[in-house]
């Protein structure tokens, strides 16, 4: 692969993996979380939380990267905090996983969302009368169900983290080996004259890495489909 | 030991009407009986803890489940309920096993293969237990479902509509189990059912509803041999006796004793010396003022006119005390005045054996 694939080329792909998967597995557990209470829970302000949670959705990306900057960038008072407790994340590629995380934050809440509402809540009645809990149900009954949608959250949030850009390289900026992911490396690679072929390189591996997230999540689906309905 | 009571006292508003309903359910099986939207779910969802909405007090013996007045509402998985749903609920992403398993795997109780392998053998899943949910016919999924709510060790069992989704056949196959279920376990069963059958064949004690209110309350021969009670119309009226086995013949039939009267019957699977309880519709009894003669029918009941109650239609109501019990005929007003039928008139009731539905014949009652 190094052989046909630049160094700097080469440390894009690698990070931008790196990058992807912390934002996917750090913001997967909070996503179930958010998409339970959406779907199941009724308390004051949900609208309004599912406004915030919607939001990098259709704020132009600049305008996230931007609030992130104004928030954990060196100066803001989370990155401050995180400062004190030596996790700076301003310009690290740890800036660009929370970047990727909230950016794909929304896709993964929607997918889940949509496959907890669709659990049949007459089994979690039945779960309760056979002396389950609210968190055993949830554990052995809701989140089982919701398998499929929570995978496909997994791999929208994985595919919008490895294409993330505006708020990646408006919060964390664009230095090779550090915050320089796939995206930010095509549009560097086009900037200068020459560059095409590396940026096509670059372009072909997004696809094969994105079509690869597909299969593999279609392959899950149909593995737990079939173990629903069963032998 | 007596096993505890159910009592409950609950007041709801409903669309239509105020639910008000007071009962006891003893040990055995209280039938919750009326059409549908007569309130009957309302109170069992407010026994089991499914739904909040009803001011009241539900209490088990001393424990109390629910008490509005005093704001105390214990969760459902707090409440050690076996509730069998009428779409069975089973779950669809695990074996027949883990479902069966599953109330004593999330209240960490110990394994205890004894009861397993009784309710396995008892209900005959035992092929079933590696199979999916999904590939399970509606009967076996009923029957997994009662399974999975017996092995809760339930201190009280629901069952809501638990036959209504099925067919006649899968229903027969299924009411033997809630026979022995009220006959050999000593929590109280709550079974909530519109079906008149399943009353007679299965009830201990009924409470009757209309819309809202509890309209009768009592033993299930009290309630359906009492004429003015006609909840389903007067077509599904009819009279419980209970009748010992006496003999079967060669010719398929089947000779019972009833309170020293014979009855005949198409064959029944209980051997001689087994008690059993019958309904006896009363559209299928005809009145006679002389012992019939020449007759093909097999069934002739003497008995004395207690009660004869005109409905506003064409149609009456005579409910006559013979020496099986109290049995309802259903005629036409004309018939009534012809024969000259009043309170105390002495009649025997003609019923064709074909008349006793096998579907209405029960297993030995209490």
């Amino acid at each position: 692969m190094t052989g046909w694939l630049g160094p700097e080329e080469w440390q894009a792909v690698a990070l931008s993996l790196k990058v992807a998967i912390w934002a996917t597995i750090l913001s997967l557990p909070f996503a179930i979380f958010v998409s339970h209470a959406l779907a199941r829970w009724d308390f004051r302000g949900k609208q309004i939380a599912n406004g915030v949670v919607h939001l990098p959705l259709i704020l132009p990306p600049v305008v996230t990267g931007y609030l992130l900057l104004l928030i954990f960038g060196v100066t803001g008072p989370g990155g401050r905090l995180l400062d004190a407790l030596g996790l700076g994340i301003a310009f690290q590629w740890t800036g660009a996983a929370l970047a990727a995380a909230i950016m794909g934050f929304p896709l993964m809440v929607r997918a889940i969302r949509q496959s907890i509402e669709a659990v049949d809540q007459r089994l979690e009645d039945a779960a309760a009368t056979l002396g389950a809990s609210r968190l055993q149900i949830f554990a052995t009954v809701t989140l089982p169900l919701a398998l499929p949608g929570v995978l496909t959250g997994t791999i929208l949030g994985f595919a919008k983290a490895m294409g993330e850009f505006g708020a990646t390289i408006t919060f964390v900026s664009n230095i090779p080996g550090q915050t320089q992911t796939l995206p930010s490396a095509i549009y560097s690679f086009l900037q200068v004259p020459g560059g095409e072929t590396a940026a096509m390189r670059l372009v072909i591996i997004s696809i094969i890495i994105a079509m690869a997230a597909l299969i593999l999540s279609e392959v899950f689906a149909r593995r737990i489909k079939n173990r629903m309905e069963g032998a | 030991m007596t096993p505890p009571a159910l009592s409950v006292h609950l007041r709801q508003a409903l669309a239509n009407f105020t639910l008000a309903v007071d009962f006891n359910a003893p040990a055995g099986l209280t039938v919750l009986f009326g059409a549908s939207g007569s309130g009957k779910t309302s109170v069992i969802d407010a026994v089991a803890g499914l739904s909040r909405a009803a001011m009241g007090r539900v209490a088990l013996g001393d424990q109390v489940l629910m008490d509005s007045k005093l704001g105390l509402h214990l969760p459902t998985h707090q409440r050690q309920l076996g509730y069998i749903f009428q779409d069975a609920r089973l779950f669809p992403h695990m074996s027949v096993e883990r479902n069966l398993d599953y109330a004593r795997w999330v209240t960490r109780a110990p394994k205890d293969r004894v009861a397993f392998d009784r309710v396995v053998d008892m209900l005959g899943i035992g092929p079933l237990l590696l199979r999916r949910p999904n590939r399970l016919s509606g009967g076996e999924k009923q029957r997994v479902a009662i399974g999975r709510a017996l092995l809760a060790r339930p201190k009280l069992i629901l069952a809501d509509e638990p036959l209504a989704a099925l067919d006649d056949a899968r229903k027969s196959e299924i009411l033997p189990y809630f026979e022995r279920l009220r006959d050999e376990s000593d929590v109280p069963i709550l079974y909530v059912t519109h079906a008149a059958t399943e009353v007679a064949r299965l009830a201990t004690t009924v409470v009757a509803l209309d819309a809202g209110q509890v309209i009768r309350q009592g033993t299930a021969a009290e309630v359906l041999g009492d004429p003015s009670f006609a909840p389903g119309g007067d077509r599904a009226m009819g009279a419980v006796i209970e009748a010992r086995v006496r003999t079967h013949h060669d010719d398929g039939l089947t000779e019972l004793d009833a309170g020293g009267l014979p009855l005949l019957l198409p064959h029944v699977a209980q051997s001689p010396g087994d008690r059993l309880r019958l309904r006896i519709a009363a559209q299928d009894v005809i009145l006679s003022k002389t012992r019939p003669e020449g007759m093909s029918a097999l069934n002739i009941l003497p008995g004395t006119i207690a009660d004869i109650r005109m409905g506003d239609g064409p149609g009456a109501v005579v409910s006559l005390d013979t020496a099986a019990g109290r049995v309802l005929a259903r005629l036409t007003k004309r018939s009534v005045h012809s024969l000259e039928l009043r309170q105390g008139s002495d009649v025997f009731a003609v019923v064709k054996s074909v008349a006793v539905a096998p579907g209405d014949v029960g297993g030995p009652a209490r």
